[in-house]
């Protein structure tokens, strides 16, 4: 086993850069999620460590060794494909032990590792029959297995979720993380999902355009998001659009004063809260709130939501745990208010 | 409902009127080669086999069935060995003018074939007067003129079958430690195995029916089935002919049928 790294990784293709730039440490044992919208660059980055694709600059490693000009095939990876690609003409068994017959295993120990791995995503029952007369789910993990059959140093996922339905989707989400810790091998998976790779990355890599924008844990993006993407990306996001004064100040476009934590450049920005934590109140508090509409509501069960409009124009969303009696209604002109410490800006 | 119905109906229609066009000249020559009258008359005054026995008999139409056969295998497989490199170069390594190279193989398709026939025969001439190598009137010359009837069909359905076997088994293979040859043979090969059945096929029954392009090459002796046929027609015109042609569109069929169970042929044209 071993960690991954990508230094300075490039990859253009003509003037265009599909991954510009990007460096990234993945340690022993993690899973590491490429998070960000089609054609961010996020699968061109998995298929460059992969061997899929070479860099047009950069270097990746697998521990200490340079795989950089390694050919697939002699870079020992596992690779989980979106629609999983098992072979049509073999069967869950012979699919298995593909990995293992190309390297020339020899016949006891390829057969006692394939009845390890059946095993192991309690496939055992199905060995003789062919993918397509498989589930979703049931290919997902014939497609795992085969991945991992040849001991990969790093094992690499591209969308493995995106062909199931929703509800299965939550099931292998969970199992597939508990395999991989269960391996304790190091990998990369690739989704458009923030909700998936919130659930079970154990740090989440946001890319756009190309660049990686962000790394870090699901609560470090979601709570301190270095840009205004990310923060869009992550979660919802409120933007009030204007420029900070000073440390800690803030003023809207139309010359309203408010105050945010962290640290921030002197110059055009947006402040910004998330919807769970904006108040609805009658009370106009200096510094941490603003005159509001309430254009509509929408109740979700447990929680409601309020589509707002600022004096300035600016559109915001609260939501709030649903309550009977006294819930703003539309029309009622309130002020939205948040927590100083709640508040950030970003570019 | 009832509109519904009724544009079905009309839909049915239209597709049994299609069919009964496309399959009734066909049906008419299986029914005349079993009319008693040597001068075709019509309506029959009675049925018999013995155009086909008289056909069988003729020595013509026997060794025209036998070297169509041969020349029809030959060109097959030669197509194969062309075709299939020719559609794996081109549907798996984007190099520049990739597409020329696809047309340029398709394209004895497109040209009429006694035309083709004709540029053949000149070109296996020319050769001839300047290395003094003869291939008009054999059976080379033959089969490299049938190989370029059959590799259109070998390239366009080998290509078929690698465009609906996308790369992403390949890159599997490749991922779990496969070279480039394991991919191949493994992985590549396994899963085209029925297009280029098909193909084999296709390619068979365009050689075996060709007509028009082996019509400058054929040699004293050494005539297909198609030009024997031409031949007799040119003096006599009976139920014998017919026989021939209802062998000939019954081994067709047959190979249609086959090829259709290896790949469906709606999903290639």
């Amino acid at each position: 086993m071993a960690g991954v790294t990508l230094s300075n990784i490039r990859k253009t293709y003509g003037t265009l850069a599909a991954v510009d730039d990007v460096s990234i440490e993945i340690l022993d044992g993690e899973l590491l999620a490429l998070l960000g919208p089609s054609g961010c660059g996020k699968t061109t980055t998995l298929r460059m460590i992969a061997g899929f694709v070479a860099p047009t600059a950069g270097t990746v490693r697998f521990g200490g060794r340079d795989v950089t000009r390694v050919p697939v095939h002699k870079r020992n990876v596992g690779m989980v494909f979106q629609g999983y690609a098992l072979f049509p003409h073999l069967t869950v068994a012979k699919n298995v032990e593909f990995g293992l017959k190309v390297r020339g295993w020899d016949k006891a120990k390829i057969a006692a590792r394939v009845t390890e791995m059946l095993h192991w995503v309690q496939m055992e029952a199905l060995a003789e029959r062919s993918p397509r007369a498989l589930s979703g789910g049931q290919q997902q993990r014939v497609a795992l297995a085969r991945a991992m059959a040849h001991e990969p140093e790093v094992l690499l996922l591209d969308e493995p979720f995106s062909a199931l339905d929703a509800k299965l989707r939550g099931q292998m989400r969970t199992e597939i993380r508990e395999l991989q810790r269960q391996a304790g091998i190091t990998s990369v998976f690739v989704t458009h999902d923030q909700e998936e790779a919130m659930a079970i990355a154990d740090r989440i890599g946001v890319m756009n355009h190309g660049r990686l924008e962000q790394l870090g844990s699901a609560e470090d993006l979601y709570k301190r998001p270095v840009s205004r993407f990310v923060a869009g990306f992550i979660g919802k996001c409120n933007f009030i659009e204007g420029h900070v004064t000073g440390p800690g100040r803030f003023e809207t476009a139309n010359g309203q004063a408010l105050q945010f934590s962290g640290e921030h450049s002197i110059g055009p920005a947006a402040l910004c809260f998330r919807p769970e934590h904006g108040v609805l109140t009658p009370l106009a508090t200096p510094g941490n709130s603003l005159p509001v509409t309430v254009k509509a509501v929408t109740y979700l069960g447990p929680v409601t939501e309020y589509d707002l409009v600022s004096e300035a124009g600016n559109r915001l969303l609260v939501s709030a745990s649903s309550s009977g009696e006294g819930a703003p209604k539309e029309g009622d002109k309130l002020s939205v208010a948040w927590s100083i410490g709640d508040a950030f800006v970003v570019d | 409902m009832g509109a519904l119905s009724l544009g079905r109906l009309a839909y049915l229609a239209l597709v049994v009127a299609i069919f009964a066009f496309v399959i009734a000249p066909l049906l008419m020559i299986v029914w005349v080669s079993f009319f008693a009258e040597k001068i075709l008359s019509f309506p029959p005054t009675g049925y018999t086999l013995s155009w086909y026995a008289r056909a069988s008999e003729m020595a013509d139409f026997a060794n025209g069935f036998l070297m169509s056969v041969k020349v029809g295998l030959c060109a097959t497989l030669a197509s194969l060995a062309l075709g299939v490199p020719a559609a794996l170069a081109i549907e798996r390594f984007p190099f520049p003018g990739r597409e020329t190279i696809r047309q340029t193989l398709l394209s004895p398709m497109y040209v009429p074939a006694i035309v083709a026939g004709a540029a053949v025969y000149i070109y296996f001439i020319e050769l001839e007067i300047l290395t003094n190598f003869q291939l008009a009137a054999t059976f080379t010359g033959l089969v490299i003129a049938h190989t370029l009837v059959a590799l259109p069909w070998t390239l366009r359905l080998v290509c078929a079958s690698l465009v609906s076997a996308n790369t992403i088994s390949e890159e599997a293979a490749r991922s779990l430690g496969a070279n480039a040859l394991q991919t191949f043979f493994y992985v590549t090969l396994p899963i085209i195995r029925p297009g280029m059945i098909a193909a084999a096929m296709f390619s068979f029954i365009a050689s075996f029916s060709d007509l028009e392009k082996s019509l400058f090459l054929v040699g004293p002796g050494k005539t297909t089935l198609p030009i024997a046929i031409l031949n007799y027609l040119e003096w006599s015109l009976d139920p014998t002919i017919a026989a021939v042609a209802t062998v000939q569109i019954f081994i067709i069929g047959a190979a249609l049928i086959v090829s259709d169970r290896f790949v469906k042929l709606g999903k290639v044209f």
